[in-house]
């Protein structure tokens, strides 16, 4: 009975989407609904063959099966969005690599690098690792069966369509927030899932105190889903069209998308990823966590103040003066907790600091965690109305969300999947220590390739703008400041080249380490009966 | 510190973490968003400000959709250097009908929140089919596909009225006239341009890139080249109280 209502049900699913697929106002649309109809159909393929089955038994103990998937998807994206924004790098050096093709062209391609980048590596780690964390932090095997298996499929799939749809021209304008209205209502289903067994395994743990890292995980959670929803209210054209109308107007719009962008870097990207530097740098360093009062300090300071940052995206801008002033004030006020979770991560290798020297994976972490501090001090420091004036508009502002994000995001997920793959995959250590060091080198030159180019042209570029000579006159044309960044641009290139190899350097050691190259098979832990 | 040895209740009631934790997250953002929709610098009205005409408003969609705004803003700052280059500042109004707003985040080229009138249209076609043929130095992407792609006005309509839902004030009578609108601003023998102008006060009627036919190309321009055109800065007086 429940298996004819699950056929019959995704029969229905099959020919609506069929239908969209004929409806379809745009191309977009269509090409989403032709791939929700063979996924669809697919399913419906499947459920009819495996009806009747004995349900296998329900399995006990730790639920990996969905980690090691997210660990894989993250890898993959992580070589997917590099490798685009290293294409885009050479796109504003050599412009006729646009192609002359709408699907090419820098435009569409940008957001595909940043969506890949932040959403597609960094959630699917931030998935995986949350998934991993919480059930080794509570004692717990995840709540809800097969939803975490629905949250893993369900956020990739959002992925796959947010992707195309910006290289097909579907896009909402709003930086980090630019899929249309179907693929952030299916976002939003998917995020209720993750929030409901994340919570689900935090209430049925078996250890009474909720580690800290669990507390940044479902702070991360919850205000992603806040910002979300506010940001992406939006009046579809019609339902046969992936375009829609955004309610929020000129300047409300503005503070809105501000306060979502501004707090996608501080949630989605600090406080989900100080979830995962609570839990990696003691395990990888063998040490408990520097200050527990420190941790409930930056905890509640850090994510009070975030959400006050986003209008130093808006200085002189038409945003009333007094919005702006108390975004810089709090963005200043900021440096102190994001400084405290550098400090409590820092610290905590206290009596181990020699293990830098011999484990590159351990250095991966805490460097990852210098340039968190490096760029939550330059952050504060471009909040400041008057540096702002100067840093606004150039190219500094790419060169400091890359420390964050290269710095940051990128090398302390490396040092997670580095401490992941070996225990997921039941493997007694990494295929090559040596690569890993390799990739460190290359990645960390290639950060600072980016980072120092873009100071340079992004300082170059705001003094040249607004250069005046003895008559008041503006001195360059934009078209002189635009010619003067090219040999900046090439270093730019070249650095994320550099970080792009280090990642195909670590997929090729994670794979050799999962297959289990160059290891006795591994002893798996039978129980004795 | 007593407080803090008062938080393991926190830690052990997941709860209220999480309830906590959100009133923590929430209070930011309603004290800086919720006033913008009442204050009166924010919601002001200004001589000229009107909602795009059909044409402009498909250029303006193209120009979402081809992602302009990830390198050209479309706010002009109140520093002496900006306005030197780009023109008066830009006013909270002259976004008011913008969903969303294009103010960008980056300039890898030059803003353009007054852009309009600035070229002329036989320099905006050129400049499209291959900006380096005018510009040496440019970086911006050629879109020649622009100029060959035709557009139709089949679903103007109810994207003004999408538009409208969300706060817009179009009348029904310019809902009802989109589609002759649509093509009357590009092809000025097609209907009633005054009756055009009479809706859309000071929107450019032309025939933008001199080929027969309404292309994403005429779209564009006549979006670019109403860009800032609406007020008329001369007769502009800012409230001396803001």
């Amino acid at each position: 009975m429940l298996d004819g209502l699950k056929i019959a049900g995704i029969g229905v699913l099959v020919v609506l989407f069929a239908m969209a697929a004929n409806f379809g106002q745009d191309m977009a649309f269509q090409v989403h609904a032709l791939l929700l109809t063979a996924i669809a159909a697919a399913g419906f393929v499947w459920t009819i063959r495996t009806v009747g089955q004995p349900k296998p038994v329900a399995e006990t103990g730790y639920m990996d099966g969905v980690v090691r998937y997210g660990v894989v998807a993250t890898v993959i994206w992580g070589l997917v969005g590099f490798a685009m924004g290293t294409l885009i790098a050479w796109q504003l050096t050599f412009p006729e690599l646009n192609l002359g093709l709408p699907w090419t062209s820098f435009g569409r391609l940008r957001p595909l690098h940043t969506s890949a980048v932040i959403f597609a590596f960094g959630g699917n780690a931030l998935i995986a690792t949350s998934f991993y964390v919480v059930q080794r932090t509570t004692a717990a095997r995840l709540w809800g069966g097969n939803l975490a298996w629905f949250v893993f499929w369900g956020y990739n799939l959002f992925i796959v369509l947010a992707a195309t749809g910006y290289v097909l021209g579907s896009t909402q304008s709003k930086e980090y927030a630019e899929p249309e209205w179907y693929v952030d209502l299916w976002l939003t289903v998917v995020w209720v899932a993750y929030l409901a067994v994340f919570l689900g395994t935090i209430v049925k743990r078996r250890e009474p105190h909720i580690y800290v890292a669990n507390w940044f995980y479902l702070a991360f959670i919850v205000t992603v889903a806040m910002l979300h929803i506010v940001n992406n209210v939006t009046i579809p054209v019609s339902i046969w069209s992936s375009q829609s109308v955004p309610m929020w107007p000129g300047v409300q719009g503005a503070m809105v998308q501000w306060w979502y962008g501004h707090n996608a870097v501080g949630f989605f990207l600090t406080a989900g990823f100080l979830g995962m530097m609570y839990y990696f740098v003691p395990k990888q360093a063998d040490r408990p966590i520097y200050s527990y009062k420190l941790s409930i300090i930056h905890f509640w300071a850090l994510i009070f103040l975030y959400i006050w940052a986003g209008p130093h995206h808006l200085h002189y801008t038409a945003l009333p003066d007094w919005a702006q002033i108390l975004g810089m004030v709090m963005s200043i006020i900021l440096w102190m907790p994001s400084w405290g979770g550098m400090i409590n991560g820092l610290m905590t290798l206290q009596g181990a600091w020699d293990k830098l020297r011999t484990d590159p994976v351990l250095r991966m972490l805490v460097v990852s965690i210098g340039f968190y501090g490096m760029s939550t001090f330059e952050g504060p420091m471009m909040s400041i109305r008057a540096v702002n004036s100067l840093s606004h508009y150039t190219d500094w502002t790419i060169g400091h969300v890359h420390s964050g994000a290269l710095g940051w995001n990128g090398m302390i997920t490396f040092g997670a999947l580095y401490f992941l793959v070996p225990r997921l995959w039941n493997r007694e250590r990494l295929y090559s220590i040596s690569l890993v060091s390799w990739h460190f080198w290359l990645a960390t030159i290639g950060i600072v390739l980016y980072a120092s180019s873009m100071w340079v042209s992004g300082i170059m570029q705001g003094l040249m703008w607004r250069e005046v000579d003895e008559q008041g006159f503006l001195v360059n044309s934009f078209a002189d400041t635009v010619g003067a960044l090219f040999p900046m641009y090439v270093t730019r290139a070249l650095g994320g080249v550099l970080y792009v190899t280090g990642a195909v350097i670590m997929a090729y050691n994670l794979y050799k380490t999962a297959v289990g190259a160059g290891q006795a098979a591994p002893v798996r832990a039978v129980p004795a009966e | 510190m007593s407080i803090l040895s008062k938080h393991h209740y926190i830690e052990r009631n997941v709860l209220l973490l999480l309830i906590l934790s959100f009133l923590t997250v929430s209070i930011g953002g309603i004290v800086q968003i919720v006033p913008l929709f009442y204050l009166d610098n924010t919601i002001e009205k200004v001589e000229g400000v009107r909602p795009y005409s059909p044409l402009e408003l498909a250029g303006r969609n193209i120009y979402v959709r081809e992602g302009c705004y990830v390198c050209h803003s479309q706010m002009i700052r109140t520093m002496r250097d900006e306005q030197e280059r780009y023109g008066h500042y830009s006013l909270a109004a002259e976004s008011m009908y913008d969903h969303p707003f294009q103010w960008g985040s980056k300039r890898t080229g030059p803003d353009l929140a007054r852009v309009g009138g600035r070229y002329s249209d036989a320099w905006h076609v050129a400049h499209f089919h291959n900006p380096r043929d005018l510009v040496p130095e440019s970086i911006m992407p050629a879109y020649p596909w622009f100029a060959q792609t035709p557009i139709t006005a089949d679903y103007i309509a109810d994207i003004m009225v999408a538009h409208r839902r969300a706060g817009v004030p179009y009348s029904d009578a310019q809902i009802e006239a989109a589609r002759s609108d649509f093509r009357t601003q590009a092809d000025p023998d097609f209907g009633d341009v005054d009756a055009l102008l009479e809706r859309y006060p000071g929107a450019v009627v032309r025939n933008f890139d001199e080929q027969p036919g309404i292309t994403e190309l005429d779209a564009v321009i006549s979006y670019l080249q109403m860009l800032g055109t609406l007020v008329d800065f001369s007769t502009y007086t800012p409230v001396e109280s803001r």
